[in-house]
């Protein structure tokens, strides 16, 4: 069944009137996502795309019964945003956005910690391609037709590198259960550790890609937590080996700034918790094949 | 986004912390006022570069006249510093900060960051200041006190004290080292800064708590509702060729190589630059020219790259989603017409529409080689290296 998405759910896209956000609608509905509407404050009434547009989210899910929303509002009101989602009993939301300061998603997450366990939002992001559930559902704006149905779990910080990855795949006739962008920023919504958990449970997924990054504790995290609660196969690669510590290598939380956080610790550590390595990005898919034949 | 020394104290004292009298010259003579302005017997002249470790560089002189501060500042006011986290080019010193020297009884390190395994602001103190935070953990491990600050609520009256008794603080001062602390935390908190680090944190002979040297990093995300911070940048402690491009909306890191990168997206582009590494070769930058790669970015990239006169061979490697590749291959025709290319060109795209993309590519004039996969590209870019 896949996680987070599949073909029924319910989506709303907040910023829907939007260019952005109208352009990615349009496109999730090509690939077969069920759009059921979306948010523009002060616009409410009105239709956009044949779908109803609401005034704010709680409105829009209890006419539709949406449980999904997409953000595609600019960064200084993303935050307002996410919470806005969260408090309307939004289960999964995905900000797109790049730009976000961290201070906001810090209240975010913050915020969010008045819900119970089975209330509370998983909030994918910022700065990240978004979520496909190949063949069901679309909840992000990536290149639908590069993603084979299968059985492997994708997470990744980077958007076109899950894409590289993706592809490989597909020329190796793997297919993908679900691919989740957690994106590229120093605090975001979901780390792999959170995913991760999710893909262990899934019944359709058989083993998981991790595509990491140089830049804080996550991967780590997560490698850690597979040695301890996890039975299916991960297989991860971390970019930015010839990073020269201190800068920021484009995405905001790609930076090195403590030990543990280079690519090469990164591999080795993952290395112990008995994680695969893809030696190179050319390799995510053999890497990946090679497992899959073993187990 | 980092500022000068000054700027940061300016900002801090803004907040409640005490910091030495001070003031900044752009002249000797300039220099010489704010001494005797100052006042004393005994004045530091401190260069402003974006960097630590200025000491040990030349960039701190003490002097016993105002005379004297004119000289030191003419010495170093144009000159390029190079210290270890300069690299090798150095950075020049513009800006001359002349302050009254401090008796120091005691030297303390105070440090903010973000912690990202507990999405808090934490606090790192040690009783070992004028070190570096890195030299502490390493040399006197046992002396660093950390307190994970609850961003929801912000630091508590507790937390301060608890960090201020922790470094040894006499009794008396207690109270004053507590508002310092809180001081440092405010101006963290409220100005969406990432960093800020007093070291030396400093008591006086005359029992004063003052911040000697300071720090302050700031989220670049979060400027768009900063101005008074954003005001504080200076271009001309950055790569000039990071300069350009930043204004320009590319991510672009300079590097050491000869191999120049044109890239689509963060990640892809980490991953590039290691496979020319694993290839044998060496990256000349990190280029980001955003996931979309519109064709007004490729054209802004082929120019920045082109500006860089230690590349010997480009590197092209865009995967196209929604923005297909023949769209991306018609940005890099148009460009090619614009910018004169004299070295030679490694092209791969992937993605929607590949195989639009390339045709246009070879049907086009331009004079490259087609790479296939990320692999393939690497390898042959640094091949090209030796023809």
């Amino acid at each position: 069944m896949a996680v987070i998405i599949d073909k029924n759910t319910k989506i709303i896209i907040q910023g829907f009137t939007g260019k952005m956000g109208s352009f990615h609608a349009e496109e999730m509905i090509k690939y077969g996502s069920n759009v059921v509407g979306g948010v523009t404050p002060g616009k409410g009434g009105s239709k956009h795309l044949d779908l109803p547009v609401f005034n704010t989210v709680k409105e829009a899910v209890k006419s539709t019964g949406a449980t999904a929303s997409i953000l595609f509002v600019p960064p200084a009101f993303a935050a307002d945003s996410a919470m806005e989602a969260a408090d309307a009993g939004i289960k999964s939301c995905v900000a797109i956005v790049d730009g976000i300061p961290s201070h906001d998603m810090i209240r975010i997450k913050r915020y969010m910690r008045r819900y119970t366990k089975s209330e509370k939002m998983s909030l994918v992001g910022p700065n990240c391609a978004g979520i496909i559930s190949p063949g069901k559902s679309m909840l992000g704006i990536m290149p639908g037709h590069i993603y084979k149905e299968g059985g492997v779990g994708i997470i990744s910080r980077s958007g076109t590198l899950g894409y590289e990855a993706a592809q490989q795949l597909k020329n190796l006739n793997i297919g993908v259960s679900t691919s989740v962008g957690i994106g590229g920023d120093p605090i975001n919504g979901s780390s792999f550790k959170d995913i991760i958990g999710k893909f262990e449970e899934d019944d359709e997924t058989d083993a998981i890609l991790m595509i990491g990054e140089i830049g804080g504790p996550q991967e780590v995290a997560a490698g850690k937590f597979a040695k301890e609660n996890m039975k299916k196969p991960v297989i991860a690669y971390i970019a930015g080996l010839t990073a020269p510590k201190g800068r920021v290598m484009g995405h905001a939380g790609a930076i090195v700034s403590a030990y543990g956080e280079s690519a090469v610790e990164k591999v080795e550590i993952l290395k112990e918790y008995g994680i695969t390595i893809s030696k190179n990005p050319s390799v995510m898919g053999d890497t990946v094949k090679s497992v899959l034949s073993k187990s | 986004m980092d500022i000068h020394e000054y700027q940061a104290k300016k900002i801090l004292s803004d907040f409640g912390v005490s910091i030495p009298r001070g003031g900044i010259a752009y002249s000797p003579e300039n220099a010489e006022n704010k001494a005797r302005e100052i006042g004393g017997t005994k004045w530091v002249v401190k260069a402003q570069i974006h960097s630590g470790a200025r000491g040990k560089a030349g960039g701190i002189i003490v002097c016993d006249t105002p005379l004297a501060v004119a000289q030191a500042t003419d010495k170093l006011l144009g000159k390029k510093l190079v210290t270890n986290q300069t690299g090798p080019e150095g950075k020049i010193v513009n800006r001359i900060y002349i302050e009254e020297a401090t008796e120091i009884k005691k030297e303390l390190y105070l440090g903010l960051v973000f912690d990202r395994s507990s999405e808090s602001i934490m606090v790192v103190a040690s009783t070992e200041g004028g070190m570096s935070v890195e030299e502490i953990a390493k040399q006197k491990p046992e002396t660093i006190i950390r307190s994970k600050i609850e961003v929801a609520v912000g630091m508590q009256q507790f937390q301060a004290r608890e960090i201020a008794f922790g470094l040894g603080i006499e009794p008396q001062l207690i109270r004053r080292a507590a508002e310092t602390i809180t001081g440092c935390y405010r101006a963290f908190s409220e100005l969406d800064a990432t960093m800020v680090e007093v070291n030396p944190l400093v008591i006086s002979n005359q029992d004063q708590i003052l911040a000697l040297d300071c720090k302050m990093s700031f989220d670049n995300n979060a400027l768009f509702r900063r101005n008074q911070v954003s005001e504080l940048r200076d271009k001309t402690q950055e790569n000039s060729n990071e300069v350009y491009a930043s204004d320009r909306g590319l991510n672009y890191v300079n590097l050491e190589g000869n191999i120049g990168n044109i890239i689509n997206g963060a990640g892809l582009a980490m991953a590039s630059m290691d496979m020319i590494k694993l290839a044998g070769g060496e990256p000349a930058n990190f280029l980001d020219v955003g996931g979309g790669a519109t064709p007004e970015k490729i054209v802004k990239a082929f120019k920045l790259i082109s500006m860089d006169e230690k590349v010997k061979v480009i590197l092209v490697n865009i995967f196209a989603g929604i923005n297909r590749c023949d769209w991306v291959a018609e940005g890099i025709v148009q460009a090619l017409q614009k910018i004169e290319i004299k070295v030679p060109l490694v092209i791969r795209l992937a993605g929607t529409n590949v195989e639009k993309g390339n045709k246009i590519l070879k049907e086009s004039k331009i004079n490259y080689i087609e790479a296939n996969t990320l692999e393939d590209a690497a390898n042959k870019a640094v091949k090209a290296l030796g023809n």
